[in-house]
This record gives C-alpha cells, structure tokens and sequence, in this order.
C-alpha cells in the first residue's frame, strides 16, 4: 500500500480531496478505489455549471469489471471537468492523486463536508484489510 | 485473507503471484494478477494460464454409459465416434431449461468425462445421479482429486508442451482441435474458452504447482476469472447463470446449434418441451451487441428496439481487443440492425452485429 498525499483530505467513499488557494477544491478518487476497480474503461464526467450535492452522484467510473458512482463530497457548482480521461480514463488508474483528477468544484459551504485526515483515512484503509 | 472459501491447489501460487481473490460459487479464485487487460491481451497475443480447477469433472463409466449420456443431454454423444473427442453440451430439465452446460469427453468405450460448472456442482450431481438412477451398468464419479490448467493463445501450445510428462508431448502437439488423449493420470485437451488455440490439462493436484511454475517460468501469463469473461464475451460463448438458466431456453441462448434433433428417436431429458418451443416461429432472437456510443455495456439492461419492442442483454462488458463495449443479448424477433440499450436513464445506440466479435486473435466485425 503506498503511501497518502499528506496535502489532501479523504473520504469514506474513497475520495479525495485538495483546498486549492483560490477556494476551489479538486476531487478524485483514491489509489485504494482505483485499484479495487481495476482498469478502467470509461469515465462519464459532469458538465461544466452543473450543480452538485453533497453526496449526490458526480461522476461514474466504469472498468472492465464494473460501473462505480463517484460521490461528490461537497455541495457547489462543477468549474471544470477532466476531459482528458474522455479518451484515457486509464490515468485514474497511473496517477489517481495527480493527471487522474476528476472535478474541480466550487464549494458552498466546505466546511459542511465530511472530510477525513490521510491518518484517519489510513486508518479506515486498515480496518478494510483482514 | 480470512476467507473460508475452498481453495485450489494452486491457491498460495496465486497469492505469490499478486492475485487479488475473490469468492466465485464458494471458491476462493484470482480475479487478476494486477491488470485484467494486460492478461487478456497476453492470450490474445501470446499465452496465458488459468486454474480451473475449481471446474467439477465427473467420469461416467459402464456399460449404460453412452445411452445414459444420450438420455442426460440434449447434444447427442453418439456423435463421437473417436476416443478423445469432445462435445459442448446442455443439460436440460423437463421444461426445456438449462440446468447445466457442459464438455463431454468420449475417453473410449464405456467410459466419458464431463466438466460442468462450478457454481451448479452440487445441483449438478444431484441431477445427474437422479437420472442415473434408472440405469444399471453405469458408474457416476467426481474426480475432485485432479486439478485443471487451461493454457490459451496462439503460443499456448509450443510454451505448454514441456510440462507435459514427456512420453505424451508429441501426441498432444499433434491432436485436432476439439480432441483430448489421457496420458497416464492427465488428460490433455485442445479446448478452451477463449476463442483462442490451446489445452485444457488434467492433472493430479500433486503436480499442479510444479506445472503452474514451470509454465510462468515458461513465459506464460497467469491469468484471472476477470480476463477469463471478456476473452470468453469476446468469443461471443455462453456463460452459464448470464446467458442461460434454468428458465432460459437453449433455443433463446444462442445455443440451437447444440441440440441433436436427430435421431428423432432418441429421447432426451427436455426434448418434448424443446420442440414446443422450436414450433414458435416468434421466439427472441440472441445476437452480439456493439456500442457505438462511449459507455460500458453490463448484463440485464434494457434493449429497446424501434417498433418491435423490449430485450435485455445477458453478458455484457468491455472488450479489450476492440476498445469497444459489447454485449450478448436476448432481443425480439425481427429484421432490424439497430437497437437502443437504457445504461443509467439514457437511450445508447448500439448495432446488431454476427458473433463472434473476435477468433483466434482478429477482429470478426466491422467496428
């Protein structure tokens, strides 16, 4: 198991999550999420403008195994979309924390998300493993 | 891993190897060694090795053997007239639906080896001891002491050979597709379930990690149940419990072609209600499925068909040699190319194409 990007917050869906300085936040999903999907195939992403909820689904992974929704962990408005996965979703799979990015959001109220540290997140990781 | 499922004798070399495991009909299996796609793609290009041991093969011996196997099955096992020989088959129940699919091996006279499914084992044994009990002469046996390797791709037969006992390596190169010859303890066979050339090999579980090593060591990729079903989806061939159940006519599985109507007197679990059906001159069409949207077909959506009404796809996934998705699917009666399937509320456009989609490493449709 590799090691969490100290700099993001996670959530129990396994997602992730950066503060970027200009009040938006970027969502993907996590090395753990990507490998338990295995290869994906097909990422159905947002439109830009599109209002979100908190917890309401955002994005859809498909890999060759399976559909997944991705959760969005804020409320806000979609400022920008990761077209790049159109024609490559496999980056979520190479670099889920960095080119494997999904959204970038505009929060309403980050404070209101349920966002966890890298240790806790560590932590619920652990307790997934027998 | 605190998994009580039953394990293969292969189950710690599967570990090593990286597998990630998962439970399939009570087995503890790999999935895949780090990436479906590349495995696919190493038996499509190369070759690749699947334990399948956890496949249940039963020996049926005696002097009823051959007319009980033509009672139990709606393929007709009079056709195999040389040892060796194989024959895909379905087990029917008296309504016409499917209990099992199956390979038949005809060892030599009086003596056939089935490999049915994992999943159905017990129901399976159950039913075919049930059937057995009319006949006299006949011996029904599980032979869970044996493992079983499938060694698929164009290579798999060249890489494969040096782990065979020695004796028996030219006469194994040197079988027919759809032939198999015992060697001893091992039963070596040109079957598969991949669309591509190789063997299937029976073993005793004893020898099955020294093969298992020597074929990695051998170049040969270990590859998973996930890799197993799009190989399998590509090369348009039924999964059992998807594409057909206990409910599903072979006759709407795409499977007619394995039905012996003839001789019309040979009676056959099934036979009466298969005819009623055959009679239907409406019933579902089952075809291939290509997406010509971006998305990912599954089983059991909705197919859509402009004026003449509703089917459901059965397998359904993405095909790593096309980069496409496809599907197989029961659709209704009728002359059209085209259709819609409902993936997440939208209406997708997917074209009606023959099967199968790959063989033998090419592409069979136009994309």
């Amino acid at each position: 198991m590799s090691e969490l990007p100290g700099d993001l917050e996670y959530t129990d869906e396994h997602e992730w999550l950066r503060r970027e300085d200009d009040g938006s936040v970027t969502v993907g999903i996590t090395d753990h999420a990507q490998a338990a999907l295995g290869d994906l195939v097909y990422v159905e992403l947002p439109e830009q403008g599109q209002e979100l909820e908190v917890g309401g689904e955002m994005a859809v992974v498909e890999s060759v195994k399976a559909a997944s929704d991705v959760y969005s962990p804020v409320a806000g408005s979609v400022l920008e979309v990761n077209e790049a996965l159109g024609d490559d979703p496999e980056k979520i799979n190479a670099d889920p924390y960095g080119d494997g990015w999904i959204v970038k959001i505009r929060p309403e109220d980050i404070e209101a998300a349920s966002l966890m540290s890298p240790d806790d997140y560590q932590a619920l990781l652990d307790n997934l493993d027998d | 891993m605190s998994s009580t499922g039953s394990k293969t004798a292969l189950f710690d070399r599967h570990v090593e190897a990286g597998a990630r495991i998962v439970d399939f009909g009570g087995w503890d299996m790999p999935l895949h060694y780090g990436s479906q796609k590349e495995e696919h793609h190493a038996v499509r290009g190369r070759a690749g090795v699947f334990d399948v041991s956890h496949m249940t093969i039963v020996d049926v011996t005696g002097a009823e053997a051959r007319a009980f196997l033509r009672y139990l099955l709606a393929n007709d096992v009079d056709r195999l007239k040389d040892p060796g020989k194989a024959l895909y088959s379905c087990m029917l129940n008296e309504q016409g639906g499917v209990v099992d699919d199956l390979i038949v091996y005809y060892l030599d006279e009086g003596r056939y080896r089935l490999v049915v499914n994992a999943a159905t084992r017990e129901k399976d044994l159950a039913w075919i001891a049930a059937r057995a009990a009319d006949f006299g002469d006949l011996e029904v046996q599980e032979r869970a002491e044996l493992a079983m390797l499938a060694v698929q791709g164009p290579e798999a037969r060249a890489l494969a050979a040096t782990v065979l006992p020695e004796a028996h390596r030219d006469a194994a190169l040197a079988l027919k597709p759809f032939f198999g010859l015992e060697a001893g303890e091992w039963f070596i066979a040109r079957t598969g379930y991949t669309g591509e050339d190789g063997w299937e090999i029976v073993m005793p579980a004893a020898a099955a990690a020294d093969a298992w090593q020597a074929l990695l060591a051998a170049g040969v990729e270990p590859c998973g149940l996930a890799a197993r079903d799009t190989l399998r989806l590509e090369a348009a061939m039924n999964l059992y419990g998807n594409d057909m159940d206990e409910d599903t006519s072979p006759l709407v599985a795409g499977l007619g072609w394995t039905i012996a109507w003839q001789p019309e007197d040979r009676d056959f679990v099934g036979r009466e209600a298969l005819q009623a059906v055959k009679a239907q001159c409406d019933r579902p069409r089952f075809v291939g499925l290509l997406l010509e949207d971006k998305g990912v077909l599954r089983a059991h959506q909705r197919v859509v068909v402009d004026g003449m009404g509703e089917g459901e796809t059965t397998s359904g996934g993405f095909s790593p040699t096309l980069g496409r998705s496809i599907a197989l699917a029961r659709v209704p009666a009728g002359d059209y190319e085209r259709a819609n399937v409902e993936i997440r509320g939208r209406l997708l456009e997917v074209r009606i194409v023959s099967t199968p989609f790959v063989r033998n490493g090419k592409i069979c449709i136009d994309l």
